[in-house]
């Protein structure tokens, strides 16, 4: 591997990793608003207007970041991965410019309005636009994953010319936008990105509570963002197992590695955790003889294909690494599952708030979620090295030409210090909103009372 | 070839991309315009107001910019990777200035210190500047061509791009922005900072004029390929004629106080100006200053007719949502700024 490539590498990783923090609190901040204005529009309760007025303010933050660190990932195909430019645009430009079009326009319109439109538009028309910005950051997500997607799992497309003159044309243009991969892991990122925002929720409520301040109000978002998590949390077991069925079908050789499964041909097993060692070809750990054969097989002995039954050249080389994050991913949705049932459990015995201890695992549960959703990608995205376009085109052959080691070190090391310091003063002033808290217009709102709506009780 | 309305598809798509570059242009270019003129205001709350001018429109501005790089991707994949790549360097540092400029409006008003909103007041100004400058250098790049050998690929070197004519055409994309970001924050303002706005377009407005009489002479005299075109069709000569003329309609304007029309005119002036550039390259999108053969055409360079046709349908689905989405965003936001508990 040359440093042009290895260098581009780290600095697509990097920036889009970063890029990642931000719009999956944006996404599942963006539902929680809709949610949050609605009850207001609905119950002319005070306390969901005050409460949307103060996660607007925090969802303004992130989205802001968002938008910045966005920008970056569009130019760097053309950048650092001009060849793969020229292969995939064809069918990955339409996709990006279907995204700009039918996504960000309509976010970033209405935003403002959002944002600063409380006393220039009616409370319908503003709530109008709390839902556009939230279709349009979940459209966004759409059509990035499909483009995703298409990577992974191609399909609709013939190819034309050869060696370097080679591209991808679209022929049949549903075929590429429901490739076999897109509606399993669009719905498995999107639960992803609800659960970062419902978990953002539950954090800052429950430390509101352990401090007992704007108690009325925290309990009533935690509310919200608990039902949001729990359903979300079961939700992404099942479309993971979806995403693992497809992986199984199109990608053997990320399966595989997922597992750490080298034999040719042999029953395979699950591990709860574990280790590979891929130089020896040994994973040791804590599983189920022929899990996975089982899961795949419905029965306990059926072969799956391992590493050493494909192309050394063709295999990816982490195994190790996509091991660990497939399995980080596994245990945190399991957690985010019993934490967030177990929560409901005491919810309907009315004992949630009281219980401290379990508002101080809220606190920092915010971590898991942002957590799962970065070694998600890393595992789907390493999983599937050597290639760029699954089968099609290597990374090493996506580079662009024209570009020096020296310049991609350059703009690497810029980036960095850019990015440090721009997650320090995201951390700073997220912290200083959520010390400020919401701004409440009379005080007697702060008794326990019986305003709260019943539903949601 | 395949054709819509007797014009073939990758000439759509070479329409449409420069009705979306010039969009930009007009759009972003009043708010970059406005974050270049920043720090000639004193007052706190003179910037804040500036600051709240563009404050609900800038996001949306710059998507122009997001959905004209989409669309060249999608429509021109090789020009998308070969320009990007070719210029490196000044798109990795457009790229920070553009995360600059977005926290800087973000983060301002987030804290109370003087020396807070200072520092984020000139990294405001500085990013808006050279975010202005780095589109006028690879603009005057593409202008002249870049060295592409007969394959195509790119034989130069970075220091290459700063050549005299490349930083007179940034100067000029500096100034023209300057003077347009002026004329809509006079449109927004009242009292003090009108005042002082008045005299800032004013100014501007003679820079800009400067700049403008150096490009074309310039022009006229060093990139001879751009104006070979009215040799053959002297009839488009028009449309430099009234390029000139629309240029000092903004003179006019600003000496009558007709600031409104006086920004309309500078956005007018904006997309000639691309017009002009268009008509000189087209049917190439990217020139070879070294070796004909390294042009790259429109043909060349576009994606398959199956995919420019379903974009082009994208596109006419589309393009009048997004128009409407901004008129009913400048509509909403319309009127002198006033601050309130929301504002930046
Ligand atoms: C639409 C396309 C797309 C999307 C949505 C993502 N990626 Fe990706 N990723 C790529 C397209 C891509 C790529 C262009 O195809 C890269 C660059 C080099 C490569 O091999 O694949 C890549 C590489 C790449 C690598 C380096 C792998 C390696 O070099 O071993 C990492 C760690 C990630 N990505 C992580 C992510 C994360 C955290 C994402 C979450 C947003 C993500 N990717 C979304
Ligand atoms: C390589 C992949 C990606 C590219 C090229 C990309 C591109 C962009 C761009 C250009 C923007 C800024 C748009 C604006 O100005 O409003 C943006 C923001 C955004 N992106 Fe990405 N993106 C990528 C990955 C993702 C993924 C995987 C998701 C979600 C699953 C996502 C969701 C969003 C959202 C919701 C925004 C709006 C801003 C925000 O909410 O923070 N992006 N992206
Ligand atoms: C509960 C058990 C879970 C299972 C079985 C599971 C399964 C999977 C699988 C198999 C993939 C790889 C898909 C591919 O390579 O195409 C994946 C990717 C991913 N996972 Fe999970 N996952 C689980 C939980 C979670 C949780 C809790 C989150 C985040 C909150 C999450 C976020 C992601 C993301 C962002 C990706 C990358 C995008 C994608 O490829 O779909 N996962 N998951």
């Amino acid at each position: 591997m040359d440093n042009v490539e290895l260098l581009s590498r780290i600095q697509f990783a990097f920036t889009i990793a970063f890029h990642y923090i931000y719009p999956p609190l944006s996404i599942g901040l963006g539902v929680c608003l809709v949610v949050m204005e609605g009850l207001y529009l609905k119950t002319k309760d005070k306390i969901y207007e005050e409460l949307t007025r103060f996660w607007v303010r925090i969802f303004a933050l992130i989205f802001g970041i968002g938008v910045a660190t966005g920008i970056v990932m569009e130019f760097e195909f053309g950048t650092n991965w001009a060849t793969y430019s020229r292969y995939v645009g064809d069918i990955f430009g339409s996709a990006l410019a279907a995204e700009g079009i039918f996504a960000f326009a309509l976010e970033s319109a209405f935003l403002g309005i959002l944002l600063f439109g409380w006393n220039k538009v009616s409370p319908r028309v503003h709530f109008l636009a709390t839902v556009l910005v939230a279709l349009g950051s979940i459209f966004s997500a759409l059509w990035i994953v499909v483009a995703n997607s298409w990577q992974q799992t191609p399909s609709g497309y013939r190819i034309e010319g050869t060696g370097m003159q080679a591209r991808a044309i679209v022929t049949d243009f549903w075929a590429m936008v429901f490739n076999p991969s897109s509606i399993e892991r669009y719905s498995h990122v999107l639960i992803g990105a609800l659960l970062a925002g419902s978990f953002l929720v539950l954090s800052v409520s429950a430390w509101y509570i352990l401090k007992k301040q704007y108690v009325v109000h925290s309990r009533a978002a935690f509310r919200i963002a608990l039902w949001v998590a729990a359903v979300s949390s079961l939700g992404q077991l099942f479309t993971g197992h979806q995403s693992a069925e497809v992986v199984t079908k199109y990608q053997p050789a990320k399966l595989a590695a997922m597992e750490g499964h080298f034999k040719k041909s042999a029953p395979a097993d699950m591990y709860l955790m574990g280790w590979v060692n891929a130089s020896e070809q040994k994973t040791m750990g804590l599983k189920i003889p022929g899990g996975l054969s089982f899961l795949v097989h419905q029965d306990f002995n059926a072969p799956i294909p391992g590493l050493n039954s494909i192309k050394a050249e063709n295999r990816p080389t982490a195994v190790n690494f996509v091991f660990q994050t497939y399995h980080l991913m596994v245990a945190i949705g399991m957690t985010l599952i019993a934490l967030t049932l177990f929560s409901l459990y005491l919810l309907y015995k009315k004992k949630l708030f009281e219980t401290r201890w379990l508002m101080s695992v809220f606190v920092f549960a915010v971590l898991l979620p942002q957590i799962a959703n970065q070694v998600g990608w890393y595992t789907a995205e390493v999983g599937r090295q050597p290639w760029v376009v699954y089968g099609l085109l290597r990374t090493s052959d996506a580079l662009s030409q024209a570009v020096k080691a020296e310049h991609v070190l350059a703009s690497l090391i810029l980036f960095t210090l850019v990015y440090v310091m721009l997650f320090a003063l995201f951390l700073y002033l997220l912290n200083k909103k959520i010390q400020h808290g919401p701004d409440v217009m009379d005080s007697d709102q702060e008794e326990p009372s019986s305003r709260m709506n019943p539903v949601l009780n | 070839m395949d054709t819509v309305l007797g014009i073939d598809l990758p000439t759509w798509w070479f329409l449409l991309i420069g009705a979306l570059i010039s969009g930009y242009g007009i759009l972003d270019g009043f708010d970059l315009g406005a974050g270049a003129v920043h720090l000639f205001f004193r007052k706190e709350e003179s910037r804040r107001i500036a600051l709240n001018a563009i404050g609900p429109v800038w996001d949306g501005n710059e998507v122009w910019l997001v959905i004209g790089a989409g669309s060249l991707f999608a429509a021109f994949p090789f020009v998308y990777g070969t320009i990007l790549s070719v210029f490196y360097l000044p798109f990795m540092l457009f790229l920070v200035a553009i995360i600059f400029r977005a926290i800087s409006i973000e983060f301002r008003s987030k804290e109370e210190m003087k020396w807070w909103r200072k520092m984020w007041d000139v990294s405001f100004c500085l990013s808006s500047i050279t975010i202005s400058l780095l589109l006028g250098l690879i603009l005057g790049n593409l202008i002249q061509g870049i060295p592409l050998n007969a394959n195509h690929e790119f034989v130069g070197r970075l220091r290459d791009f700063f050549n005299p004519y490349a930083l007179l055409i940034a100067v000029t994309v500096l100034s023209l922005f300057m003077m347009h970001g002026a004329m809509y924050l006079i449109m927004k303002t009242e009292d003090r900072i009108f005042t002082r706005l008045t005299i800032i377009a004013n100014n501007t407005s003679k820079f800009f004029i400067l700049c403008f009489m150096a490009t074309s002479l310039a022009t006229l005299i060093y990139v001879p390929h751009m104006t070979a075109i009215f040799k053959d069709h002297p009839a488009l000569f028009v449309l430099p004629v009234a390029a000139v003329l629309i240029v000092l309609n903004i003179r006019r304007s600003i000496e009558k106080r007709q600031y409104q029309r006086g920004f309309v005119s500078s956005a007018v002036t904006t997309a000639l100006l691309l017009i002009l550039f268009a008509m000189g390259l087209y049917p190439n999108l990217v020139l070879s200053n070294i070796d004909p053969r390294g042009h790259i055409s429109i043909y060349q360079a576009a994606s398959s007719e199956g995919s420019l046709r379903t974009m082009l349908l994208i596109a006419f689905i589309g393009m009048p949502l997004v128009a409407t989405y901004t008129i009913f965003m400048f509509w909403t936001f319309r009127g002198k700024v006033k601050l309130e508990e929301h504002s930046y």
